[in-house]
């Protein structure tokens, strides 16, 4: 009995630290994908609200796209299909670029409900005290839209933050593919699945307490 | 002076504004009565380049206003436009409303823009709500924002687009007395308006519109006591 060997060992402070810094690469790729995302989906918000021509013919369907296939099938697709096309992405890579892609598509149809939630008298008020197009946007139009949209962008965020587990399918060893990795070697997965909630939950509490304060000083 | 000449505005089909032809010189006042759907506001919008037209011309101290070389924001600076909706900018405070486009537009320091905000808001009387926000005001408090925010940039021309008709009733003359003292100053005033008192006793002139034309336009005192269409006594009976 003595000789016995142990395949499993038991779950310590060691792996909390594990768990640590996977739930950091986690807000890393999310806040990167995040940031970039909604910049770009601000600009594709108001392309599809100037509605030229061409981004409605050609960006709301692509975006639609990325708006209905699962996530989960577009990392997997493009981490396969991106060496083919000669792009070596990591498993990093590739989930930052389709998060980012991810987001973008979901910002940019709230920003463009934000850019129209402004309306038209707004708009020709600031244009009839002599403000040019850029000037109204820039002025009158971002810091109302932001207002009304700041709920759902907050939405989205979140979403995407809890989202991001997906990319642990392609090997990025972020919270959800630590907890897996954990779970195997401890045969504990009720009290890992436990401390990697609480992780989650740790990291997007500050974000919801952050928005309500935000809101709180808007509303007066 | 604003000098229109067989102005043509079309709404897809509808057509509008149908050949108006109007003079407004300098320190006039004019009101422009008619039912709804008349083409009034329409006219404002056309002066202030907010719309395009489709025939004719509209020419304010000699730069014609659908002209391709035309800087509208810089002619828009030479007239203030009150809207139905005042449309304060809700995310800043009744000083900021109003230093907003000078500051901006005419990029004058924060200082310089703040006082002329400041004698602007005691000109319209709202002194004494300087750093409360738009959601704080009354609606007729927040018409005098308004006007208060046009007149921050200086202008030689105001146009008012139905400024009382979308005001509760106790507030309308609150601001009808803020036009008065700006008609009494002397500035140049062109009124849309369903207020026949105000059309009355304030303005020069009236004109009379009816689907699209220029029915009748004379001094008020002739417009109300005497007029000579047909079509303007039918509808002063009804307004009366």
């Amino acid at each position: 009995m003595e000789n016995q060997i142990s395949f499993f060992s038991s779950f310590g402070l060691n792996d909390v630290f594990f768990m640590a810094e996977a739930a950091y690469r986690t807000l890393l790729i999310s806040v990167v994908s995040i940031s970039i995302g909604t910049v770009i989906g601000g600009i594709f918000g108001w392309m599809l609200f100037e509605g030229r021509i061409s981004a409605t013919i050609l960006l709301g369907p692509i975006l639609d796209v990325f708006r209905s296939v699962p996530l989960i099938i577009q990392l997997v697709l493009f981490y396969n299909f991106a060496p083919i096309i000669g792009f070596d992405l990591d498993a990093f890579e590739s989930g930052l670029v389709i998060l980012t892609l991810y987001t973008a598509a979901l910002v940019a149809n709230v920003v463009r409900g934000g850019i129209a939630s402004v309306g038209e008298p707004m708009r020709r008020a600031a244009r009839s005290l002599g403000m040019n197009y850029w000037q109204d946007l820039r002025y009158v139009v971002f810091p109302i839209g932001v207002r009304a949209i700041f709920p759902s962008w907050v939405g989205v965020a979140l979403g995407v933050l809890k989202d991001s587990a997906l990319v642990s399918v392609l090997g990025y060893v972020e919270l959800l593919r630590a907890s897996q990795i954990l779970m195997t070697r401890t045969q504990e997965p009720l009290l890992i699945i436990a401390v990697a909630g609480a992780f989650y939950f740790a990291l997007s509490y500050p974000i919801s307490r952050f928005s309500a304060s935000f809101e709180r000083k808007w509303s007066q | 002076m604003i000098q229109i000449d067989n102005l043509q505005k079309y709404f897809g089909q509808l057509h509008v504004l149908r050949g108006i032809d109007l003079q407004v010189k300098k320190g006039e006042v004019l009101s422009v009565i008619g039912a709804s759907g008349s083409g009034k506001s329409t006219l404002l919008y056309c002066i202030n380049g907010l719309e395009q037209i489709q025939g004719g011309t509209i020419t304010v101290d000699g730069v014609e206003v659908h002209d391709k070389g035309t800087d509208l924001n810089k002619l828009r600076q030479s007239m203030g436009m009150v809207f139905q909706q005042w449309n304060s900018f809700p995310h800043l405070t009744a000083i900021e409303n109003v230093a907003l486009a000078p500051k901006i537009v005419k990029k004058k320091s924060k200082s310089e823009a703040i006082e002329i905000a400041k004698k602007q808001l005691v000109h319209v009387g709202l002194e004494e709500k300087l750093n409360v926000y738009p959601s704080e005001l009354s609606g007729g408090q927040q018409q005098r924002l308004a006007i208060a925010r046009a007149l921050a940039m200086d202008p030689q021309y105001m146009l008012f687009d139905e400024a009382t008709s979308a005001l509760d009733p106790e507030l309308v003359g609150e601001v009808l007395e803020t036009m008065r003292l700006l008609a009494e100053e002397g500035m140049t005033m062109i009124c849309v308006t369903h207020e026949m008192g105000f059309a009355r006793d304030v303005s020069d002139r009236v004109a009379f519109f009816n689907d699209g034309v220029i029915e009748e336009i004379d001094t008020a005192e002739n417009i109300f006591e005497n007029p000579k269409s047909e079509l303007t006594q039918k509808f002063l009976s009804k307004v009366r």
